[in-house]
């Protein structure tokens, strides 16, 4: 088997799966209770100043939203960060760390934006004997109306500043948690480099309402008639999470910095893509907040058999293989032809690809008296529609053309070598090839 | 229909001979990759699962169906098979309505549960299909472990022992292994030689040695055992049938259900076993509904189980009471033998109507019957035996008999359901023991 152990700047875990710091991080029974279903590391719930702590909502705090059978694919929240006073939580992070010294715990930490502030934090957390910190500049709510959370996320400037002050303070690895709140990825994610982080996780939740109650007018989750803005989270926020890892992981100024992938990990298979995407470990909440902290068995398992199918003997095997892979558009193939076929034996006559082809893209689809579906080559672009609504998995496949092949769409030979737009005749600025 | 059904007495090949392989084909066959699935996306991953606590076993349902909905079939198997060796048969014989399938929350609410059953067929042909024995051995005890019978109980037994790095010599009456996954079961629910196919792949693991034609009692005394070995397990089931005790029972056409099961198992052919035109099947367990199917199965024309009690008391659950309506049997309850009549064969089967209290009614009623399967229990053969407890071999929960240093489980041992699942959780935790004996972990 597989082995899983991961070094994350540093800090050994027995597995990359780390709960990410939220709810189910918030206190010792929970964080025990993860250790003792297997999880690798935990980034505890964040840490505010010393003081009253904050409060929250005494009324629901999540809102969802569901896909069939009533399975969740997106979750938002409203809670702040930990509710708790300061020193409970720092007893409890040493009681625990102590038990388990195999397993790492991370420090969330959200503080105002003064040096002050941090210089007060960080030694404290650095008595607890935890692994690391992780600045939360990303809770898009609430927080950030004080100024602190994504609110400092949404400056470079501050995040620059900031990890500078930690890196001063505390003396073990600093971790920069990224709102994706924010137009360009890559410019909080370059700050955060620049002030000595020693690695970015990211993302952070998304500015969300999940629903609205079409008899009370409120947003959901409704306190007491009215709603704010949550933080959005969940299988339905994976695809966003993963562009953003991909943007850091492929840029100048960035490649190479270590990241913690977050949003939506729900499965082995998301890490692994995560993970592929450059990630050295991943973080999880949602998933574990679904279904119980039992879902770690399944990634475990699922991760290592993959692993081992794969030849890999370590995490590192294949992180980051997917990097060299994420391109822009115009370095795309445009020489690269492929049209869907259709399996016969595995086609249901449900029409879905029908439907979606003859409205809504290239009438390439033509249907028979008996229902019998077949791809019309002379029309079909490979937009990859039908094969994305079709419900049975596998029927719908897209088939490369082989160089040398007419397209019957164009009547042009597909051309074996790689051509992309930067030299396209079409575009105004395109340059001759060299 | 073939021409022949309508044949009286007992006679072979009663329907077209193309028909047999539709007839006895897989009761439930192997749910495809997509109606896995489908199927594995209704499980709701209940926290302490209903199902866990039903299963004797306790497979870990939630997580295996998991791993079957996120790709991963091998390591649900894994999960299956590391607490049910026998996860491939039980998967297929189970009857999950009563076990799993009924406390899932989904029956409990909407009346259809999780395909549990099927989707543990799935993964564990999935990882069997291709040879892989995912267990290996322990370091090497020293010690070595006497076991009766190669059944459920037996195997799961060995397996375990073998695995925890003890040496083992399955002792096994017949000729061949699996007990009653071999000669026991219905046809149609375990096709395609999967009994024997699973025993060699749980042989893997090795360390099992297989002693054929070796039966307690006739080949070996128990004090030798105890003496060449450094435990004892039994696991040799039931090998005697009840009798009717009815006057008649001694005519020809009157046999055991079991023995039925058996040939047509053993069948190279089924279309060559005999079968009567009008049967009579008497019993209302599992064994008594596998053989009226059967029998219905293979061109009996008129076959009727009568069971003594009312449906509700029936062993045989009402998945299988209306599997046996569907393929034509008729049940008949509340109704005792009185008398066997023929000449020589059986012609007739009479019975007294009964009431609740079992008491006759003085009604009667009379099959017509050229042929009568008794399936009303089996029971223990005697011999030297420790302790016994309501005619079986007592033990405790961990599988220790009276007599220390031998343990028993599966169906000859007291406790328990006569499931196979049961027989491999009793087998599976006996090993547990002996071996946390052999070594010193245990007091």
């Amino acid at each position: 088997m597989a082995d899983l152990t991961t070094n994350f700047i540093g800090i050994t875990s027995p597995n990359p799966f780390w709960l990410a710091s939220a709810p189910p991080t918030d206190k010792e029974y929970n964080v025990r209770r993860a250790f003792e279903a297997g999880w690798g590391g935990v980034v505890w719930k964040t840490l505010g100043s010393e003081g009253p702590p904050v409060v929250n909502v005494n009324g629901p705090r999540y809102g969802a939203i569901y896909g069939a059978d009533r399975r969740l694919l997106g979750l938002n929240n409203i809670e702040l960060i930990t509710d708790r006073d300061l020193h409970t939580n720092l007893e409890e992070i040493k009681r625990v760390k102590a038990d388990y010294p195999d397993r790492a715990i991370i420090v969330s930490i959200m503080v105002p934006c003064e040096e002050e502030a941090w210089k007060a934090i960080l030694p404290l957390v650095e008595d607890t004997g935890a692994d690391g910190i992780e600045l939360n500049f990303g809770c898009p709510h609430g927080m950030s109306e004080r100024g602190m959370g994504a609110a400092v996320g949404q400056v470079p400037e501050y995040i620059e500043m900031v990890t500078r002050w930690c890196k001063q303070y505390y003396s073990k690895p600093v971790i920069v948690k990224l709102t994706p709140n924010i137009t360009d990825i890559r410019k909080p994610a370059a700050a955060a480099k620049r002030g000595g982080a020693d690695a970015v996780s990211l993302i952070n939740t998304i500015n969300s309402i999940t629903s609205v109650d079409l008899d009370s007018m409120s947003p959901e989750p409704s306190i007491d008639g009215k709603g704010s803005h949550g933080g959005y989270c969940g299988p339905a926020v994976k695809p966003i999470a993963m562009s953003m890892v991909s943007e850091i992981a492929r840029d100048a100024e960035t490649r190479g910095m270590p990241i913690s992938g977050i949003g939506g990990v729900t499965t082995w298979r998301d890490a692994a893509e995560f993970i592929t995407l450059g990630c050295g470990n991943v973080q999880v909440c949602t998933a574990a907040m679904t279904y119980g902290f039992k879902i770690v068995q399944e990634m475990i398992s699922g991760l290592s058999e993959w692993m081992d199918e794969k030849g890999h003997t370590s995490i590192q095997d294949f992180c980051g293989a997917a990097v060299p892979n994420v391109t822009d558009w115009q370095y795309l193939n445009l020489n690269y032809v492929a049209k869907a076929v259709i399996d016969q034996d595995l086609c249901i006559s449900c029409g879905r690809c029908f439907a979606a082809c003859e409205d809504t893209s290239h009438q390439a689809i033509a249907m028979s008296d008996d229902r019998t579906f077949s791809v019309i080559d002379e029309e079909c672009v490979a937009c990859n529609l039908c094969v994305n609504v079709c419900p049975v998995e596998n029927c719908i496949s897209m088939e490369a053309m082989a160089p040398g092949a007419t397209d019957p769409r164009t009547g042009r030979v597909v051309q074996p070598e790689y051509a992309n737009w930067t030299t396209h005749p079409n575009n105004p600025s395109a340059r001759a090839a060299e | 229909m073939g021409s022949d059904v309508f044949q009286p007495g007992i006679s072979a090949g009663r329907l077209d001979p193309e028909s047999y392989d539709t007839q006895f084909a897989d009761l439930h066959p192997r749910l495809e990759p997509h109606e896995a699935l489908v199927a594995a996306d209704r499980c709701y991953f209940c926290h302490d699962a209903p199902c866990i606590t039903a299963c004797p076993t306790d497979i870990d349902i939630p997580l295996f169906i998991r791993q079957i909905a996120t790709g991963t079939p091998d390591a649900a198997a894994k999960t299956i098979l590391s607490q049910n060796i026998m996860g491939g048969m039980c998967a297929r014989v189970c009857p999950t309505e009563t076990l799993c399938e009924e406390v899932c929350v989904r029956e409990v609410a909407e009346g259809k549960p999780v395909l549990i059953g099927q989707l543990q067929r799935y993964a564990t042909d999935h990882l069997q299909e291709q040879g892989v024995h995912p267990f290996s051995r322990a370091a090497a005890t020293g010690k070595t472990v006497a076991v009766v019978g190669a059944g459920p109980a037996g195997l799961a037994c060995a397996h375990r022992l073998a695995m925890l790095g003890n040496d083992v010599v399955v002792l096994e009456a017949a000729d061949k292994p699996g007990g009653l996954n071999e000669f026991g079961i219905a046809t149609y629910k375990t096709t395609g030689g999967f009994a024997q196919a699973e025993v060699e792949w749980l042989l893997q693991i090795g360390g099992i040695k297989m002693q054929y034609n070796a039966a307690l009692g006739r080949d070996m005394t128990l004090a030798q055992l105890q003496t060449d070995y450094d435990a004892v397990f039994l696991g040799m089931g039931l090998g005697a049938v009840n009798a009717l005790g009815t006057e008649g029972e001694d005519k020809s056409g009157v046999t055991d259900a079991v023995d039925f099961i058996a040939d047509l198992r053993q069948a190279s052919d089924v279309a060559a076993v005999p079968i009567g035109r009008d049967v009579v099947v008497i019993g209302g367990g599992m064994t008594a509904v596998d053989a009226a199917v059967q029998a219905k199965l293979l061109g009996a024309l008129n076959v009727t189980l009568v069971y003594r009690r009312g449906r509700d008391r029936m062993n045989a659950s009402v998945f299988e009471q209306d599997l046996a309506a569907s393929k034509g049997v008729r049940i008949v309850t509340h109704a005792v033998p009185v008398a066997v009549h023929g000449n020589g064969a059986v012609r007739e089967m009479e019975f007294e109507y009964v009431d609740d209290a079992m008491k006759g009614t003085g009604q009667i009623l009379r099959l017509p019957a050229d042929q009568v399967f008794r399936a009303i229990g089996q029971r223990l053969v005697d011999g030297d035996l420790p302790e016994l407890a309501v005619n079986k071999i007592k033990v405790d929960s961990a599988g220790r008999t009276s007599v220390q240093g031998i343990w028993a489980g599966g169906d000859c041992a007291s406790g328990g359901d006569d499931l196979t699942v049961t027989a491999v959780a009793e087998g599976r935790d006996a090993a547990i023991d002996i071996h946390a004996m052999l070594t010193g972990a245990a007091g």
